[in-house]
């Protein structure tokens, strides 16, 4: 079964669950989609056994030797990347966003298109199984489609090694990399925390989980933080008929775990806040 | 002059950064604004007391195939570099995937039979809020389940245009809405904690900034929960830390309330006055 654990908005302890989750003992794929700012292979440090670019778009590049300064292509770009600098047609990178027009309508072919050939995807072993991650070249787009490989590759891997469980550590947000994360999955986690910002990001994470018709569950991480705003937390989740799996308190030993490379299983396997997440992770499994 | 205010991690304090610095600045400088650019999950407006005062929609064209002139010759399937168009010319089946197309217009100027229109699609909003000071805060804002918020942050940043002072709440990441995000800043504030993984990705954001000639500063929230590398790491690059904000129980329930807490703890108030001069005595005069 595939897990996706996602949060909406940022830090909420999303990685630190998914690394939780992925060390509580039977072995399973760890599937990092948060190709954008992978974090979790610091903590599990796996091999590299496989390595495979991703091509993430298309990048325009204008030969002004061969430019006629006829700005016709400025006239077909749709996304202002083309502009006169000191009388020469110049195509700026952070703009362009690949479409190729302008290098199919040059009549001169003094246009050319060059592949972002920057990001990665990596496949290996670590101590509690197989890890999949996916590192998006600072600046790209398209996180989805890396999103997508990094999934494709996991599921192969689970097949080929008999590994049961998929664990899916999503991007923050609710754009085209959260979307790949979740469809299809068996079941998301949201984790929120017991703030304003958290719960507004929530509405809008439910929103797009329920547009997927996806098996939802809600953890408040760091709910004694503000317990009114958890409590109303749990009351919109109640309304929305979105099962919470559970409250976790606020505790440095999670941030001490993180600097330790290790998960909170890992490093304090009896604290409460370990049996806790085994109790969450073993009801989500477990309920059809 | 524009200041971003930007993390790779998310959850690292980019909002509370934000909210308070422009709280702060209103009271002494006017013609200030903020533009909340996290459009997936905006979040700024919660902090103030503010009225809508306009909305404006942002759209895209999205191509419409006139089935009665097309002749399935696949000359816009082969234009489209998002896959965004899906053809069977056997079965005479063709279809746009609106997710997909990112309104280049090339499928437009392939087509020979003049079969293909547009078709405008809602993405999102740019709402512009007066707070009861009379100040300004923008919001960009994506519609659930839209792929990509890059028109609307480009939107969004022309708001701006007419402002002395701006202040960008960055999307999280260092991929394309950061990137678009950060390049009509003069000077880019990271916010980061010192935990192994916001290293991981301030190292990231710092490199990025590198290559596009951005100057930058790094203020280090929840500065005593995590460890000493991140300290080594900004010295050895020698940049600037401009603000440490500790880990405080009343600090994290001011935010989770959705309030500032620079309005009730007055020497922070200073503090990111003092900040806030600085960095404009030093990196301010580009434009103004």
């Amino acid at each position: 079964m595939e897990i996706a654990i996602i949060s909406g908005k940022g830090g909420t302890g999303k990685s630190s669950i998914s690394a939780a989750f992925a060390t509580i003992g039977e072995k399973v794929v760890l599937a990092d989609c948060d190709v954008d700012a992978a974090n979790l292979y610091l903590i599990f440090n796996p091999t590299h056994d496989e390595e495979q670019v991703y091509i993430a778009g298309y990048k325009a590049y204008i030969n002004k030797d061969l430019c006629i300064e006829c700005k016709i292509c400025m006239d077909y770009c749709k996304f202002d990347a083309i502009s006169l600098v000191e009388n020469k047609v110049e195509i700026s990178e952070v703009y362009c966003d690949g479409c190729k027009l302008c290098s199919r309508i040059c009549p001169t072919q003094a246009i050319s298109m060059t592949a972002n050939d920057k990001s990665r995807m990596y496949a290996g072993d670590f101590r509690n199984g197989k890890m999949v991650y996916g590192r998006l070249s600072p600046g790209e787009e398209n996180s989805g489609k890396l999103v997508n490989i990094v999934r494709d590759k996991a599921k192969q891997i689970a097949k080929q090694n008999n590994i049961d469980t998929i664990i899916i550590d999503g991007p923050p947000g609710i754009g085209c990399a959260v979307i790949s994360s979740i469809t299809g999955v068996d079941s998301v986690l949201i984790v929120t925390e017991p703030t304003i910002s958290g719960l507004h990001d929530l509405v809008r994470t439910i929103e797009i989980c329920s547009k997927f018709q996806m098996k939802t569950w809600v953890l408040i991480n760091k709910y004694d933080l503000n317990k009114d705003m958890s409590d109303e937390i749990e009351r919109y989740c109640v309304e929305s008929n979105i099962k919470i799996a559970g409250k976790i308190k606020f505790n440095s030993n999670f941030v001490n775990a993180m600097i330790l490379c290790k998960s909170i299983i890992e490093y304090m396997p009896y604290s409460e806040d370990s049996k806790q997440i085994i109790e969450i992770f073993n009801l989500i499994k477990n309920t059809e | 002059m524009k200041i971003a205010i930007a993390s790779g991690k998310g959850g690292t304090g980019k909002t509370l950064v934000s909210t308070n610095l422009y709280n702060i600045i209103t009271k002494d400088y006017s013609n200030c604004v903020l533009l909340d650019c996290d459009a997936e999950e905006p979040n700024d407006l919660v902090f103030f007391d503010t009225k809508l005062q306009s909305i404006k929609t942002v759209n895209q064209d999205v191509p419409v195939i006139d089935e009665s002139k097309c002749t399935y010759c696949g000359k816009c399937y082969d234009y489209c570099n998002y896959n965004a168009i899906f053809i069977l010319p056997q079965s005479k089946i063709i279809k746009v995937i609106d997710d997909l197309c990112h309104s280049c217009g090339a499928c437009s100027v392939a087509c020979n039979y003049n079969a293909i229109s547009q078709k405008e699609v809602l993405l999102g909003n740019v709402n512009t809020h007066i707070a009861n000071t009379g100040n300004v805060i923008i919001e960009g804002r994506t519609k659930v389940g839209v792929y990509s918020p890059i028109p609307i942050i480009k939107s969004l940043i022309k708001e701006a245009e007419k402002f002395d002072y701006v202040i960008l709440d960055s999307p999280p990441g260092t991929s394309c809405p950061f990137i678009q995000t950060v390049t009509s800043a003069d000077f880019v504030i990271l916010v980061t904690e010192p935990t192994p993984f916001g290293l991981s990705d301030l190292k990231q954001s710092i490199e990025t900034l590198d290559t596009m000639n951005k100057k930058c500063a790094v203020i280090i929230n929840k500065a005593d929960l995590g460890d000493s590398e991140i300290y080594n790491y900004l010295d050895s690059k020698k940049i600037e830390i401009l603000m440490e904000i500790p880990f405080d129980r009343e600090i994290a329930n001011y935010y989770s309330k959705g309030e500032l807490f620079s309005d009730y703890m007055t020497e922070w108030k200073e503090k990111f006055l003092l900040m806030f001069q600085q960095i404009e005595k030093k990196y301010g005069n580009s434009n103004n």
